[in-house]
C-alpha cells in the first residue's frame, strides 16, 4: 500500500510537470496575445498604436520574450515565491482571483462525486437484483436520458422550468446578499441550499453511465457458485450480497480507468457558465477570449490538477473499501 | 443452434444484432438522421436565413386539414396567419390565428431556391406554403422571425457531420498510434500508454475550449469546422487507440492465429483474413460510441461561442438562442435543437450498445 502511494505521488509529480507545460503552451502558441487584443481594441476606438509603443507594450506584460523563456519565468515565480503571474484583463495578481473560485469548484466537484457515488450503487444493485422490473426499467429509461442530455442543455431545462413553474431564478451559488459577503454559517447555509441543482445537473450523466456499469458487474456475478455457497451455508440475502458480489462488481472502476472525476471537473466549466456559477468556470473562458495568458494557464493547470488529485483520492477510498482492489493494485505495481 | 457453425464470423455477428431490438432501433434512426442531413435543403420548408421581422418569436403553428372555402368543403393542410399585438402591461407581442387568412400548405412546393449540394440549382420543397412568398412556422420562430424547424434541420448536417469526421481522424490516429503500440512493444507501447494515460486524465473541456479560443473569429467557416474536428480528436484518439492496441494484442496469441501461421500463412493473409474480421466489429462499436460525445462536444463549444460561428448553423449554434432565461421562457421552443442533439445521441448509443454486444457473437 504504501509502496503504491509512493509510486502514484511521483506518477501525479511528473503529471503535474507535464500539465504545466500544456496548460502554457495552449494558450501561448497559437497566433495573437493580449497586446493585440489592445491594439485591436484601440483601433475600434480610432486610436491607432505606433509601432515603438506596441513593442513597448508587449516588453511591459513581459511578452516579448520567447514562449520557453517565458515559461520559465513563471514557473520559477511559482516554485519561489507561490506567484502564478498577473491577470492582464483584471489588472490583479492571478492569485487572488482565483483563490475563492477554485475552492468552490473543488467543493463542487467533490459534492457531485459523492452524490454520483451515493444514488449510483444503491440503484445499480437495486436494479440487478431486480432484473427486469419496473424499478429497472425505469432507471435504465432515465439512465439513457441521463447519458444523451448535453450537462449545459439539462442546465438550461432546469433553469427554464425553475423559472416557468415556481417563479424563480436558480442560477448562482450564493443568494444576491451573500455573494460577497465574508464566509459565516448563513453564507455556508446559503451555499448549500443553491448547490443541489449544479450537482444535479454535473452528476447526472456520470450517475447514468455507473447504475448501468454496475448493473451489468453485478448481473455477471449473482449467478457464480460462491454466491450459491454462501447462500447455502445459511449467509443472510443481504449480508450475502454486499459482502461479495457487490464488491466484486465495484471492482473494474480501478482497474479500468476512473476517469468519473476528471470527467466531472471537465463538465463543471459549462455548467458554470450557464447557471451563472462563482466557480472557475467563466473566469476561465473569459480568460481564453481576451488572451488572458497567467490567468488562462492557471486556471487550467489547477483544474487538470483538480482532477488528476481527484482520481487518485477517489482510487484510494475504493482501495480502502475493498481488500481485492487492494490486492490488484499491488499487483499492478509489479508489472 | 447446431448449424451456427456453418456460418461465417460476420453472418454470425449480423444474426446477433438483428436480435438486439433496442439496436436496431437506434440503427434506422440513426440512418433517418443522417438521410435527413443529405437532403436539408429539399426537406427544411424554408431556408435557414431567411427571416420576416414580423415573425420574431412566433409560436408554433397549428396544421388544419379541412378547409371551408367559398367552393365547398375539402381537404386541404393549411395553417392561418398570424397577427400580432403589443399587450401594454407586459410589453411582449401577443399572436393570434387570423382566420382570414389562410396559408394554404402542400407537399413537393416551390420556395426559397438553394444548390442542392452546393451544385444543383433548385427550388423544391418537401413540404411547405403553396404560395413562396408565405411563411410557415410549424415548431416556432426565433429571435429574427427565423423559422426554427428548417434551421434545426438545416444543422443536422453539421453535426452529424462534425462527429463522423471527428472519428474518422481520431480513428486514423488511433490506429496509427495504438498499432504502432501494439507492434512494437516494450518501451515504445510503455510510453504511448503513459501519454495515453496522461491525456485521459486531463479534463477535456479546458483543454478544448482553451484551443477553439485561439481560432481567430475570422477564420472561414469550412477551416473552423476543420480546426474543431481537430481540436475534439486530439483527446478522441485515446480510447481508440487502446481499443485497438488491446484487440491487437489479445488476437495475436489466439489458437486459431497461431494455428494460421503453423499452416504456414503469410502475416499479410493472417492479418487481413483471420484478425480484422474478429476485430472490426469491435472496431466499428467502439467508433459507433465515440460519435455522440463528438456531437456534444461539438454542440458544447458552439453553445459557448468559441465552436462554430453563424452563419454556419449546427445544434450548438441554435441553442446560443436559447441561453438566456428570457429568451427561452417567451419562446420554448428555441430548445428544439436540443431535442434534436438527445434524439440523435441516443440513436447512435443504442445502435453502438447493439454492436458491441453484436460483436462478440460468441458470448453469451
Amino acid at each position: 500500500m504504501a509502496r503504491f502511494l509512493a509510486r502514484r505521488l511521483v506518477l501525479m509529480l511528473l503529471t503535474v510537470v507535464a500539465i504545466s507545460v500544456i496548460s502554457f503552451f495552449i494558450i501561448i502558441l497559437p497566433p495573437g496575445d493580449f497586446v493585440d487584443r489592445l491594439v485591436q481594441e484601440a483601433n475600434q476606438y480610432g486610436e491607432n498604436l505606433e509601432p515603438h509603443e506596441i513593442e513597448d507594450l508587449r516588453r511591459n506584460y513581459g511578452l516579448d520574450r520567447s514562449a520557453v523563456e517565458q515559461y520559465f519565468v513563471w514557473v520559477r515565480n511559482i516554485l519561489l515565491r507561490g506567484d502564478f503571474g498577473y491577470s492582464f484583463g483584471w489588472d490583479l495578481p492571478v492569485s487572488e482571483l482565483i483563490g475563492q473560485r477554485l475552492g468552490l469548484t473543488a467543493l463542487l466537484s467533490v459534492v457531485t462525486l459523492l452524490f454520483v457515488w451515493i444514488v449510483a450503487i444503491p440503484v445499480g444493485i437495486y436494479a440487478a437484483v431486480r432484473k427486469y422490473s419496473l424499478g429497472d426499467y425505469v432507471f435504465t429509461f432515465l439512465g439513457f436520458i441521463g447519458l444523451a442530455i448535453p450537462n449545459f442543455l439539462l442546465a438550461l431545462v432546469l433553469l427554464y422550468i425553475s423559472f416557468r413553474y415556481f417563479g424563480q431564478s436558480v442560477g448562482g451559488l450564493f443568494s444576491p446578499e451573500y455573494v460577497n459577503a465574508p464566509w459565516t454559517l448563513a453564507r455556508f447555509a446559503d451555499l448549500l441550499s443553491h448547490l443541489w441543482i449544479p450537482v444535479i445537473v454535473l452528476g447526472t450523466a456520470g450517475t447514468a453511465e455507473i447504475i448501468r456499469k454496475i448493473r451489468a458487474n453485478l448481473l455477471d456475478e449473482l449467478h457464480r457458485p460462491y454466491v450459491l455457497t454462501a447462500r447455502a451455508k445459511g449467509l443472510g440475502e443481504t449480508h450475502l450480497l454486499l459482502k461479495y458480489p457487490v464488491r466484486h462488481s465495484l471492482n473494474p472502476f480501478v482497474s479500468e480507468l476512473n476517469d468519473l472525476f476528471v470527467k466531472i471537473v471537465s463538465g463543471e466549466t459549462i455548467v458554470a457558465v450557464v447557471l451563472g456559477l462563482q466557480t472557475t468556470g467563466p473566469l476561465l473562458l473569459e480568460a481564453l477570449k481576451e488572451e488572458d495568458l497567467y490567468l488562462a494557464s492557471t486556471l487550467i493547470m489547477f483544474l487538470s490538477f483538480l482532477a488528476v488529485l481527484g482520481t487518485l483520492v477517489s482510487d484510494l477510498l475504493l482501495m480502502l473499501l475493498d481488500p481485492k482492489i487492494r490486492r490488484q493494485a499491488a499487483s499492478q505495481e509489479m508489472m | 443452434m447446431t448449424y451456427a457453425a456453418h456460418l461465417s464470423h460476420s453472418q454470425l455477428v449480423i444474426r446477433r444484432f438483428l436480435r438486439h431490438r433496442l439496436g436496431i432501433f437506434g440503427g434506422v434512426m440513426t440512418l433517418l438522421i443522417y438521410l435527413v442531413a443529405a437532403f436539408v435543403e429539399f426537406l427544411a420548408p424554408h431556408a435557414p436565413n431567411t427571416y420576416q421581422a414580423r415573425d420574431v418569436y412566433a409560436p408554433p403553428q397549428n396544421v388544419r386539414w379541412i378547409l371551408d372555402g367559398p367552393d365547398g368543403r375539402r381537404i386541404q393542410p393549411h395553417v392561418f396567419g398570424l397577427r400580432s399585438t403589443t399587450d401594454y402591461n407586459t410589453g411582449q407581442r401577443v399572436f393570434e390565428e387570423d382566420p382570414e387568412r389562410v396559408i394554404e400548405l402542400g407537399f413537393l412546393v416551390r420556395g426559397d431556391s438553394y444548390r442542392f449540394w452546393g451544385l444543383v440549382p433548385a427550388n423544391l420543397h418537401f413540404v411547405g406554403p403553396k404560395d413562396p412568398g408565405e411563411r410557415v412556422y410549424f415548431l416556432g420562430a426565433d429571435r429574427l422571425g427565423r423559422d426554427v424547424l428548417s434551421r434545426t434541420i438545416h444543422a443536422t448536417r453539421v453535426s452529424m457531420t462534425i462527429g463522423l469526421v471527428g472519428v474518422g481522424i481520431s480513428l486514423v490516429l488511433g490506429i496509427a498510434i495504438g498499432g504502432v503500440s501494439g507492434y512494437f512493444g516494450g518501451i515504445v507501447d510503455l510510453a504511448i500508454q503513459r501519454l495515453i494515460e496522461f491525456l485521459q486524465s486531463l479534463p477535456s473541456i479546458p483543454l478544448w475550449i482553451g484551443l477553439a479560443a485561439a481560432i481567430p473569429p475570422t477564420t472561414p467557416p469550412i477551416r473552423t469546422y476543420f480546426f474543431i474536428t481537430a481540436i475534439l480528436s486530439i483527446i478522441g484518439w485515446t480510447g481508440l487507440a487502446r481499443v485497438v492496441r488491446g484487440r491487437f494484442m489479445a488476437l495475436k496469441d489466439e489458437n486459431f492465429v497461431k494455428a494460421a501461421l503453423l499452416d504456414g500463412n503469410r502475416p499479410v493473409r493472417i492479418i487481413r483474413r483471420h484478425m480484422v474480421p474478429n476485430f472490426l466489429s469491435h472496431i466499428i462499436a467502439v467508433v459507433t460510441l465515440a460519435i455522440p460525445g463528438m456531437i456534444i462536444a461539438e454542440t458544447s463549444l458552439s453553445f459557448l461561442g468559441i465552436g462554430l460561428r453563424p452563419p454556419v448553423v449546427s445544434w450548438g449554434v441554435l441553442l446560443q438562442e436559447a441561453q438566456n432565461l428570457r429568451s427561452i421562457a417567451t419562446a420554448p421552443w428555441l430548445f428544439l435543437p436540443g431535442a434534436a442533439v438527445v434524439v440523435a445521441v441516443l440513436s447512435l448509443n443504442f445502435l453502438g450498445d447493439g454492436l458491441r454486444d453484436a460483436a462478440d457473437p460468441y458470448a453469451n
